[in-house]
Order: C-alpha cells, then sequence, then structure tokens
C-alpha cells in the first residue's frame, strides 16, 4: 500500500506540473498594467509648458473625465495618434492633459501648431521623472480618469480607433 | 586544547563588521534589483534603454531624499507591480517559492538521518 | 537542391531509426548473446545519414545558398567564414539538427563499446534512443525543418544577430549539447538496466565514462557561456540567473550527483534505485529546460524567436517520456536492501547529493514559480538574482567544509589526528582571511564564512594533492583538481564580489570622474565606419591614482546594418590581478553618455577555476582507458 501512495502522489504532482505547463503557454507574456484599474493616481504638481502656472491634481477634479497623454515631439507613434486626441478634444464630457515627456519647448509647440492641439493644459516632464509617478514606461501611454481621480483605463501606445470607442462609452 | 578553542574566536570575531551603508553601495545594490521592463530580462543597471534611466534618476532621487530601500521598493511596486523588483517579496503568494527550498532540504536531511539509523542498527546486528 | 538532399538525409535517418527499433524487438526474442548484424550497420548507416545531413546544411550557410529558409534568416554574404559555419547551429532548427546528430552518434559509439555487456541491456537502450531520436526527428521535420525552402530565392540573408557572432558563442552548443544531449544515453540505459540483467555494479560501469564525458562538456560549455556573457552582452557579469542559464545548470547539478553515486554503486553495489533515477532525471531536465527556453513561456534574455507550437510539441515529447520512465521504473523497480557504514564515504556522497538535490530544488522552483503563479491567481512576479543568492549562498558554507572532508574519509584511522590536522587548517584559513580583510575592506559574517569555508577547501585540496603525488594515486588526483577547482572558484567569486569597484554615471565628452583611487577621463569620441557596421568610438583615460599607471580604453556603440542591431560592445582589458571594464551608451536628446566602469578584481581567475573542474572529469575520462 505505500508504495501505491508514492505512485499516485509522484503521477498527481507531474501531471498537475505538466498541466500547469500546458496552460502557461497560451499565456502572453506582455507587461502591462492592468492592475491600475481602479487606483487613484498619486497627488502631482507639474510646471506648465507654456506658462509660469503649476499644474496639479486638483485642476483635474474640476473635470468630469481627464484623458492624461504622454506625448513628446520626437516620438513617431504620438503623431500617429494625434488626430485620435483631437476627435476626443471635440466631447465635452471629456478634456485632455497633455504631459511633454524629455523634450525641447520649441519643439513641442511646433509639433502642435503643425499637427493641431488638443491638450487643455500641458504639462512638462523634461527628465521623465514624472512619468513614474503614473506607472509610465514608454511613449505614447494614456490614462483616463474621472472626477475622483479613478483610473478607468490605460492605453499602452499610440490610440486607435476601437480605443477611442471605449473612451466615449466611459464618458458617456 | 580550551586556550586553541579561545584563540580560535577571537581571531574569527576580529573578522566582523557590520556593512557600511554606503551612497554607493545603495544605489546600485537598488539597481540591480529592478527589472527594465521594456528589455528582455535585464536589470536597470545592465540596461542601456530609456525606462533605464529614467527609473535611475528616480532612484537616484529619492536616495538622496533619504528614503529606505524598502520605501523605495514599495513606491516602484505601488507604480510598475511585483514584476518590476528581482527578489520576490515574502507574501502568501510567494511563499511556497521561499519554503519549498528549505523543506528539500529538511527532508533531505531527514532522509540521510532515518538510512544512518538503519544502518547502524543494522550495523550492530 | 540541397533542401532536397537535406530531408532526403534526413528522411533516410528517419527509416534508419525505425528499422533499428523493429530488428531490435525482433531480435531481443533471440536468446543469444550477440547483437544482430543488421543493428551495427543500421546505426552505422544512420549516424552517416544524420552527419551528412548536418554538413550540407553547414554547406548551405556557408555557401550562403539562400533557397533555404533557415539559411536566409540567419545569414548574409559578408559574414566571416568561421562565424557562417557556427551560424549552423546558431539557430532554433540548426541547433536541434546537432541535437538530433548527438543523439545518433552516442547511440551508435555506446553500441559498439559496450560488446562485452548483456545483450538485452544493450537492445534495450537502442530501442529506447531510437525512441528519443524518433520523436526529435519527427518534431524536426514537421515543425521546424532546416532545410524548408524557399521561393523565390532571396538574394540576400537577413542575418546573424551581431551578438551571437563570437568566438565563444560559436564553440557554446556544441560543448553543451555533448552535455546535457549526451545524458540521452544514460537516461536509455538506465530504463534497457531496468527491462534487463544488467544491474548494479555492472550497470555503473557501463555508464561511468558517458556521465563523465558529459558532465566534463557540460561544465565546459557553462563556462563558455558565461565568457561569452561577460565579453559580449556588456554588463560585467557572467551570471545573472537567467533561465537559459538555468536550464543549463539544472542538469548539471545532476550529472554531478550522479557521478558521485556511480562511485558507490560500483564499490559498494548499493544504492541501484536511486543511480536509475538520477539517470532519468538528468535527460529530462535537459528537455525540461529545453522546453522552457524555446517555447517563448518565459521571458529571457538570450532566446531564440519564440514560437508556441514548439513549445507544444516539445511539452508533449516531455511528457511521454516522463510518464514512460516512470511506468517503467515503478513496473520493474525492485526494493533494496541498503547496508553500508555510518560515517564513511556512502555518507558523504549522499550528503553530496542532498546538497544537489537542494541547489536543483531552488533553482527549478525559481525559474518555473512565476508560470505556475501567473496560471493559478494571474499575478506577475520576477524571480532574479537576489532570491538564488540569499537561498543558495548560505548553504555553500557547510557544503564547503564537506567537500574536504568527505573524500579523506578512508584514511581516518586516527581520530583524534584527523581533528586535530583539521583543527590547524581551519584555524590557518581563519588567519588568511583575517589578513585578507585587515589589507582590504571588512565586510559581513556571510562573506567571512564563505572565504573561510572555501580557503578550507582550497588548502585541504592542496594537502590532498601533494599526497596524490607523493603516493601516486592517479585515481584520486582528478577528483582533488576538481574539488580544489570549486574551492578556488567560490573563493574568487568571493574576492570579485568583495573587493571589486563598479559605478555608474553620466559624463559629457572631455569631462572627468573619480572613483576610489580611479580617474577616468572621458576624451574623445569618434565616428567609424566598418563593413558591417558603423560605430561610434569612445576614448577613455582610466588614471590608477595609487600606481600611477593607466589604460586607454575603448568602449563602442555599434549600429549594425544586416540585421539593424544596436549593440554596446564593452571595453575590457584583462590582467592577471584584475580586469578594467567600461561600457558606454547615449542617452537620447542629450550631450551625455551614460558610463558604467568597474574594476573587477581576479576575474580571469574565475575562469581558470571552472578549467579546473572540468579538467578534473577530463583527467578521470582518460585514466580508465
Amino acid at each position: 500500500m505505500k508504495i501505491n501512495l508514492t505512485k499516485i502522489t509522484t503521477y498527481t504532482i507531474i501531471i498537475f506540473i505538466i498541466g500547469l505547463f500546458f496552460i502557461g503557454l497560451n499565456k502572453n507574456n506582455i507587461y502591462d498594467t492592468k492592475y491600475l484599474i481602479g487606483k487613484k493616481i498619486d497627488s502631482f504638481n507639474l510646471n506648465s509648458l507654456t506658462s509660469e502656472k503649476k499644474i496639479s491634481n486638483l485642476d483635474l477634479e474640476k473635470n468630469k473625465f481627464t484623458l492624461i497623454n504622454f506625448w513628446a515631439s520626437w516620438c513617431g507613434p504620438c503623431k500617429d495618434e494625434h488626430k485620435y486626441l483631437l476627435e476626443l478634444k471635440n466631447q465635452h464630457n471629456i478634456k485632455i492633459l497633455g504631459i511633454n515627456f524629455k523634450d525641447k519647448k520649441n519643439n513641442a509647440l511646433d509639433f502642435l501648431s503643425t499637427l493641431g492641439n488638443p491638450y487643455y493644459l500641458i504639462a512638462k516632464d523634461k527628465k521623465g521623472k514624472s512619468s513614474v509617478e503614473f506607472g509610465i514606461y514608454g511613449i505614447p501611454e494614456s490614462i483616463l480618469i474621472n472626477s475622483d481621480l479613478k483610473i478607468l483605463k490605460k492605453f499602452v501606445g499610440p490610440l486607435n480607433s476601437s480605443d477611442v470607442k471605449e473612451i466615449l462609452k466611459f464618458t458617456k | 586544547m580550551k586556550k586553541l578553542f579561545l584563540l580560535l574566536l577571537c581571531t574569527f570575531f576580529f573578522n566582523n563588521s557590520i556593512l557600511s551603508d554606503e551612497y554607493n553601495g545603495r544605489k546600485l545594490e537598488i539597481y540591480k534589483n529592478l527589472r527594465c521592463l521594456v528589455c528582455q530580462g535585464q536589470s536597470i543597471a545592465d540596461s542601456n534603454s530609456d525606462f533605464a534611466q529614467t527609473l535611475k534618476l528616480v532612484v537616484h532621487d529619492q536616495i538622496k531624499k533619504r528614503k529606505s530601500n524598502k520605501e523605495i521598493y514599495n513606491f516602484l511596486i505601488s507604480k510598475y507591480g511585483d514584476w518590476i523588483v528581482y527578489k520576490p517579496q515574502v507574501n502568501k503568494n510567494n511563499l511556497l517559492l521561499w519554503a519549498i527550498p528549505y523543506l528539500v532540504l529538511l527532508i533531505g536531511g531527514i532522509i540521510i538521518f532515518i538510512l544512518s539509523k538503519k544502518r547502524k542498527y543494522n550495523g550492530k546486528n | 537542391m540541397l533542401s532536397n538532399i537535406g530531408i532526403a538525409l534526413l528522411i533516410l535517418t528517419l527509416v534508419c531509426s525505425a528499422s533499428i527499433i523493429n530488428f531490435a524487438l525482433t531480435d531481443l526474442k533471440i536468446k543469444n548473446n550477440l547483437v544482430d548484424v543488421k543493428l551495427y550497420y543500421l546505426s552505422l548507416f544512420q549516424s552517416t545519414f544524420s552527419i551528412l545531413s548536418f554538413f550540407t546544411l553547414v554547406t548551405g550557410f556557408v555557401i550562403s545558398d539562400f533557397s533555404l529558409i533557415n539559411v536566409f534568416q540567419n545569414s548574409h554574404t559578408t559574414k566571416p567564414i568561421f562565424y557562417k559555419i557556427a551560424g549552423t547551429w546558431g539557430n532554433h532548427e540548426g541547433s536541434l539538427l546537432l541535437w538530433i546528430n548527438i543523439l545518433v552518434i552516442f547511440s551508435y559509439l555506446f553500441l559498439i563499446y559496450n560488446k562485452q555487456r548483456n545483450k538485452v541491456f544493450r537492445v534495450y537502450t537502442l530501442i529506447a534512443q531510437n525512441c528519443l531520436i524518433l520523436g526529435f526527428l519527427i518534431f524536426l521535420l514537421i515543425n521546424s525543418n532546416p532545410f524548408s525552402p524557399l521561393l523565390p530565392i532571396p538574394a540576400q540573408g537577413l542575418g546573424l544577430n551581431p551578438i551571437l557572432q563570437d568566438p565563444a558563442l560559436a564553440i557554446h552548443p556544441p560543448l553543451l549539447y555533448i552535455g546535457f544531449v549526451g545524458s540521452s544515453i544514460y537516461f536509455s540505459a538506465a530504463i534497457a538496466s531496468l527491462l534487463s540483467e544488467e544491474k548494479d555494479k555492472n550497470f555503473a560501469k557501463s555508464i561511468k565514462a558517458w556521465v563523465l564525458l558529459s558532465w566534463s562538456f557540460q561544465t565546459l560549455g557553462i563556462l563558455v557561456g558565461s565568457v561569452w556573457a561577460y565579453y559580449e552582452l556588456g554588463w560585467g557579469g557572467f551570471w545573472f540567473w537567467d533561465p537559459v542559464e538555468n536550464a543549463s545548470l539544472m542538469p548539471w547539478f545532476v550529472m554531478t550527483a550522479l557521478m558521485h553515486t556511480l562511485l558507490v554503486l560500483e564499490k559498494r553495489n548499493t544504492l541501484y534505485s536511486w543511480t536509475i533515477i538520477l539517470c532519468l532525471l538528468t535527460f529530462t531536465l535537459s528537455v525540461t529546460g529545453t522546453f522552457l527556453v524555446r517555447s517563448g513561456i518565459l521571458n529571457s534574455v538570450h532566446t531564440f524567436a519564440n514560437d508556441p507550437s514548439r513549445g507544444l510539441y516539445i511539452l508533449s515529447f516531455l511528457t511521454i517520456m516522463i510518464l514512460c520512465s516512470l511506468i517503467i521504473f515503478f513496473k520493474k523497480n525492485k526494493k533494496e536492501i541498503l547496508n553500508f557504514n555510518l560515517g564513511s564515504k556512502e555518507t558523504f556522497i549522499l550528503t553530496n547529493n542532498w546538497f544537489m538535490a537542494f541547489y536543483l530544488a531552488t533553482v527549478l522552483i525559481g525559474t518555473t514559480y512565476p508560470i505556475f503563479l501567473e496560471v493559478l491567481t494571474e499575478a506577475k512576479i520576477s524571480v532574479g538574482p537576489p532570491y538564488y543568492n540569499i537561498v543558495i549562498i548560505p548553504f555553500l558554507i557547510p557544503f564547503l567544509f564537506l567537500m574536504a572532508t568527505g573524500p579523506n574519509t578512508n584514511w581516518i584511522k586516527n581520530k583524534k589526528k584527523y581533528f586535530s590536522f583539521s583543527f590547524w587548517i581551519l584555524l590557518l584559513a581563519i588567519s588568511l582571511n583575517f589578513i585578507i580583510f585587515y589589507v582590504l575592506k571588512s565586510h559581513n559574517i556571510l562573506t567571512n564564512l564563505i572565504f573561510i569555508s572555501s580557503i578550507y577547501l582550497i588548502i585541504y585540496s592542496l594537502f590532498d594533492f601533494s599526497n596524490n603525488l607523493k603516493k601516486n594515486s592517479s585515481l584520486d588526483l582528478p577528483r582533488t583538481i576538481s574539488h580544489l577547482g570549486f574551492g578556488l572558484l567560490v573563493f574568487f567569486i568571493g574576492i570579485n564580489h568583495s573587493f571589486s569597484v563598479e559605478e555608474d554615471f553620466n559624463l559629457k565628452i572631455g569631462e572627468k570622474k573619480k572613483i576610489e583611487n580611479y580617474q577616468i577621463f572621458f576624451k574623445d569620441v569618434k565616428l567609424e565606419n566598418d563593413i558591417n557596421f558603423k560605430s561610434i568610438a569612445g576614448e577613455f583615460i582610466v588614471l590608477d591614482l595609487k600606481n600611477n599607471t593607466q589604460e586607454i580604453l575603448l568602449p563602442e556603440i555599434r549600429i549594425y546594418n544586416k540585421p539593424e542591431t544596436l549593440t554596446y560592445e564593452a571595453a575590457i582589458k584583462t590582467k592577471l590581478t584584475a580586469d578594467t571594464y567600461l561600457t558606454m551608451s547615449n542617452i537620447s536628446r542629450s550631450e551625455y553618455y551614460n558610463i558604467k566602469f568597474q574594476r573587477k578584481s581576479f576575474m580571469i581567475w574565475i575562469w581558470i577555476s571552472v578549467l579546473l573542474i572540468s579538467l578534473g572529469g577530463f583527467l578521470r575520462l582518460f585514466k580508465k582507458k
């Protein structure tokens, strides 16, 4: 009987482990920050790109919904998503805060004058350190929050049309 | 014999001192424990990516603000998840991870002990 | 054309394998002690076809025949010839072909080198081994065919990743495969042993040379991989506990345990069941390692291009392999009576196995836990160097002490003399440790103990060494050399870790930086053009303020064109006392460069120690012949 117990235990453990491996094969390995959804963003205080004012989380509480968008003039995919940002600018529920990441002021302003300005406020993050406060690890990245500053959705990479549809659903 | 033992003890204790909390040592130690999220298996100490460089600045600032290692790790974990630290935290998720190697050691030790007891018995027979 | 030749040769090999299994099963029914001549010929043909198919692929690379997808994806006409050849096994499909060749060659060699043994044993080994060969051949032909044709034939290839164009990396797979793929032969032999009368002492004798061979090559393979990582990957480290590194280390632990257990099986005729388990475990871990690395299930710095279908096949093959070997083991294994003396060599060898099991469990759990956790709870964690170091290093200390004591238990006739001898060596070790830290810096208790235990092993081994030479006991010399090598390895890793200088900082051209007693001057940056890359070469002058000597280091940032890759070439100056290591990377949109400077004490001695460990294995192997 003792030997049988060893056999059963061994087979069970082996089959269990192999089963886990099979399931594991189907999981994707791409890192994402889905778990941030539902959390509140931390308080922040950034310099504006265009004036001497400071921009903080208190400003965002005034909006029903805010889309925080990290961008830069030197970033290719940022150009691609720009038209979607302009589309969202026209929605009355949502305001877009742009955070200019590791960029030069002149280049940033040129970018906006050429492609259009979807931002109601623009903050600057010259060294990129503030992006860490938002859990950003590359650009473009966008975070959708409500007036309680709770994160509703995170978008890694340039926005596309289905992302826009999703944002519109949230902000009805 | 006793004198020799005392001599041994003294020689031994001369060698020990507490690890010094040098700034530079801390900085590199933290860099090596943080994963570069956009790389294929490198710490921010080893990576040359943009993200690694940004993170290094942030850690540098936090050390200057006299934050402890634990506080820095907790801050980054709250932003980026557990995946960013190479040393897995000791919590209920990771209990087995930390426990199993020591369990194996314990069980192995017990087996050898039992075997040697058996042999001693057999030997006496 | 080459595509057809290659595929044809592979099919011929496959036909041989199937035939061998068929004729072998028939031959088992014939109760004599002569293996059917057909099996010899088929094995010979099988080896020939297999080797020819390999050379066909090599030819494809050398002449840059881009009608083969594999050559197209991994080669380029402007590559140097040495790397064209090495490119053959520097990719998934080609390395699998190398894998199959090792399986086939070892199968044949085992057949012809064991003529004096039990026929049933030899035939079952052949059958088991050929089942493995068949499994891999089918995988190769269906999923990962290196001879897949490509039409229309492109004019130029995509090239081989430049960080793989390194001599150390070129020989890394062959060395490693003779190691853990070679372990397949004693996996098959173990199954055969269970099914035949060739057990115990005789079984140990039949596989001993093969275990030694695979172990020695595995050690070298791991060494070469670390050397490559150190010189090429540009982080100054040589071991990162990355899944691919762990995949090669896990079989090594079991091989080491097996090698020691064989001593007991051979001399005392006991621990047979455990030996079988170890034999089965080694190759199982080899295939598991391959699965972990090539399926894409883990995130690693050394990944081949990942493909889940590969993972599916390898896992299925692994499952069948494990279940079959378990079923046979449980059915055929008889309970053993263990009888040997307490406090003797056998206990120490069991202790070695005990520690190896611990190290194996740690590395296995550390590598696979993130997968299990993510499947069960969706939580994503990382397990890296801090985990492995914290768990393993403290237990190296008793292990090193035991390594010194264990081999000498035979001559413990006079216990008092033995203890007093050990005591003086311990005292000497502690004193040396004290001197080291008085001269340089003090450190924590763990580091001290590591030094004491490794120095203890080193001194003991040196005593053993001189005794071995005096008594002319050539059989013990290899073991002494390997143990000495291991002691030196831990010692030099400790020294390297405790007494190296490392700093990470940003610098502009023309600026200086002082680190401890070194001054680094960032003199200049030049743009250079080479055949297949452009480079930004930095010039740094490192001034040693204590000795007033200077070194010029030239790290580079290289932009390769085929394929378009960015690499960072470290500037390394290797000397017996230390390596000076410098990497430079640019910071986007800034005049500053990020510099990593390291002065690594006694780095080269780490490599020499591992060479010594491996040397012991080879010496023991050739002593038998």
